[in-house]
């Protein structure tokens, strides 16, 4: 059974907005049948004000994707159409409470859904730029098809490397043997095609350290309890390891606070909002738990100055 | 809320109290090891002796020394596939088909793979069965095993397996099946059979989960999948788990006495449930060989509706049953059987698993038979491919990437 939460549960018994709208003046079409999601956006947009009056969906499609469809509507009744063209998949996400790795599509089908339809009221063409496969690294939420794009454009040739383009792989690590028979794949591919293999070699930086992680060393049994200045100092060790990849996506994580086993963390940059943002709290808390070898909370916080 | 009803028996089924009954001393004053020489052991070897007597009764095979306790059907369907090929060097080809249990997929593909291993997957018709042409055509003195399952575990078909053995002896290949769907439900005489090898599965059948066996017929060149041990005459190493075992046995014992009622009143049950939903629902259909079918599954698929979506409102009915559609596994794609039959998407998606037990009552059919019609009604009600009151006559609905 998916971990659903209650707001998605809720949403789902209980749809709002569902069902034809007929007085629709843009309507979005997104989906596919082989995956078994397909949505159909309806809007009733004021041709003075392009303000969204009334928004109605319809959904073939899993509990989770019913329920994004009609959080969606409930969100965007009332905006304006370039405030609603702003409503990211996370955004919807958020506004269900979050939403199980496996099922994200269903929010990106959503936010989809809502660029189709004002696309369609604007008489644009709207183009799909998705692209999905089979979830690999389930702690950072990549899937097959970025890996391989990801290895092939970078001509990538380790786990490692993998971990530090994608993040894939750099949390649980069970996903190993699954990017290992992707790297081979595409590397064969590209051996087979008889190009000369692109390896781009990455500028020399600290590897994520995705060796299975052993526990810090106990503290000297003189010292019971761990002190403030060593947790810091553990976990500043912990951000020191992961920065380098959030580094790369642009973003950074500043440590702001701790509390019991609560770390208050300020991300910045493009982790701030990043669509990803969600899977590295996560990501960071696995490597807290780890290290400390003790359930750990990572809490998003503001920086220091406007605490 | 009424009592829940459990329509999930193809994936696991309620230990009966009488075989726990049966496991509880083994976990007490009986926890001594089967193998050493004191008199802890005395009754423990015993209880393994009488249970492996159990199960060859169930099956009717002729020596209880053909069947080895593991610990679980994957694991007979691995030391099977893995024994066939190494114990006949010059053969390295397999033959089973595509609607198997990943059990089996998985090892063939990893075969395939990573050892050289040829692998013919012979495709089913629109109902389920096995191409027999496309089998005859792959049989050749190379094929070390052929494997096939006696029944599919999400449609209940059941395939011809005596007759598809004994074409596999006469290229003198070893045949195979998993029978974890079917042991307990339907009779068996594996004593007059060409089969040499078959696994089940105790939590099928009322025991607990962690134990399952392979049958191996004597004479059957053979090499363990695990080494380490003389337990099992030295084919599957490893100190016995006593508990389960014992579960198995007596789980074998009461099966064999229900044998008939799984045939009459759990099928006439499956026959009610079936009818029930086709008249009480339009554009719904029995997937799967409906003649050659387990007594206790029903398959439906739901057209222009969505599995998963129909298992929540199910669940908060109380009911439980399972879907082949994509996103109750997390995968992207439909039951690999639905595709392999050509279930077209939209209904494939929606196909539902009814599997009932001897614990299932008229009462449960009930339930279900109640709720059903308002479950699908609403449900097409959101989906953009039903119109007012049927699918759209002129699909208008094309959505943007496929």
């Amino acid at each position: 059974m998916w971990d659903y939460s209650d707001k998605v549960k809720d949403y789902f018994f209980n749809p709002v907005n569902a069902g034809v709208l007929e007085e629709a003046n843009a309507v979005g079409d997104v989906g596919s049948i082989s995956c078994g999601d397909a949505l159909r956006l309806m809007l009733k947009v004021d041709p003075e004000t392009d303000v969204i009056l009334d928004a109605r969906f319809q959904t073939f499609g899993c509990g989770s994707a019913i329920a994004s469809s009609s959080a969606l509507t409930e969100m965007i009744k009332g905006m304006t159409l370039d405030q609603a063209l702003k409503v990211t998949n996370q955004d919807i996400a958020a506004y269900l409470d979050g939403l199980p790795p496996e099922k994200m599509h269903c929010s990106v089908m959503g936010a989809e859904a809502l660029h189709a339809a004002i696309a369609n009221y604007r008489g644009e063409e709207w183009k799909d730029d998705h692209e999905e496969g089979e979830l690999v690294c389930k702690c950072f939420g990549v899937d097959a098809a970025l890996i391989e794009r990801t290895v092939r454009d970078n001509g990538l040739v380790t786990v490692e490397q993998v971990a530090n383009y994608t993040k894939a792989g750099g949390g649980c690590c069970s996903c190993h043997e699954k990017i290992e028979d992707i790297l081979i794949a595409v590397n064969g591919e590209l051996a087979a095609t008889a190009k000369p293999a692109i390896v781009q070699q990455p500028k020399p930086r600290t590897l994520v350290q995705i060796a299975p992680l052993k526990p810090e060393p106990a503290p000297a049994p003189a010292k019971p309890a761990m002190t403030m200045v060593r947790k810091i100092q553990l976990i500043e060790k912990v951000l020191e390891d992961i920065r380098p990849s959030l580094k790369m996506d642009g973003g950074n994580a500043e440590l702001i606070d701790v509390d019991g086993d609560t770390v208050y963390l300020h991300l910045t940059g493009a982790c701030m909002g990043c669509s990803s943002s969600g899977l590295t709290i996560a990501g960071i808390q696995e490597r807290l738990m780890l290290a400390f070898g003790k359930p750990m909370r990572v809490v998003p916080s503001k920086p220091t100055a406007e605490v | 809320m009424n009592a829940p009803v459990y329509l999930d028996n193809n994936a696991t089924t309620r230990v009966d109290p009488a075989v726990l009954a049966e496991m509880l001393p083994f976990f007490t004053e009986l926890f001594g090891n089967p193998s050493s020489m004191h008199h802890y052991a005395a009754g423990v070897a015993e209880a393994v002796q009488l249970a492996r007597r159990q199960v060859q009764s169930l099956l009717g095979a002729k020596h209880d020394s053909e069947i080895i306790f593991t610990s679980c059907g994957t694991e007979a369907n691995n030391t099977a596939l893995y024994s066939a090929l190494a114990a006949n060097p010059g053969r390295r080809e397999i033959i089973t088909s595509v609607v198997e249990h990943p059990a089996i997929l998985a090892v063939c593909e990893h075969l395939e793979k990573n050892e050289g291993v040829t692998v013919h997957r012979i495709p089913v018709d629109a109902k389920g069965r096995l191409e027999i042409g496309a089998y005859q055509a792959a049989l050749s003195d190379k094929v070390a095993i052929v494997s096939f399952m006696s029944a599919n575990n999400e449609t209940g078909t059941l395939f011809p397996v005596e007759e598809l053995a004994v074409m596999a002896k006469e290229v003198g290949a070893l045949f195979h099946t998993d029978a974890v769907q079917a042991v307990g439900k339907l009779p068996m005489n594996l004593a007059d059979s060409a089969i040499d090898m078959l696994s089940l599965s105790g939590h099928k059948l009322h025991a607990p989960k962690g134990v399952g066996a392979l049958y191996l017929k004597r004479g059957t060149r053979f090499r363990p999948l695990l080494r380490g041990g003389h337990q099992e005459r030295g084919r599957r190493a490893g100190t016995e788990n006593v508990t389960g075992i014992v579960g198995l046995g007596k789980a074998a014992e009461l099966a064999q006495a229900a044998m008939e009622h799984e045939n009459t009143v759990v099928r006439t049950l499956r026959d009610r449930l079936q009818t029930g939903i086709l008249q009480s629902i339009s554009h719904c259909f029995v997937t799967g060989d409906i003649e050659h079918r387990l007594p206790n599954t029903v398959n439906i698929a739901f057209e222009y509706i969505e599995g998963e979506a129909i298992l929540l409102l199910l669940s908060r009915a109380g009911i439980a049953a399972s879907s082949g559609s994509a996103c109750t596994s997390g995968s992207l794609e439909p039951s690999h059987v639905m595709r392999a039959m050509n279930i077209p998407y939209t209904a494939a998606h929606g196909s539902t698993r009814f599997s009932l037990s001897r614990d299932t009552t008229d009462a449960d059919v009930d339930r279900v038979l109640a709720v059903m019609p308002e479950i699908i009604a609403r449900l097409r009600q959101l989906s953009p491919y039903w119109g007012k009151d049927g699918p759209k006559a002129t699909p208008d609905f094309a959505p943007a990437y496929a």
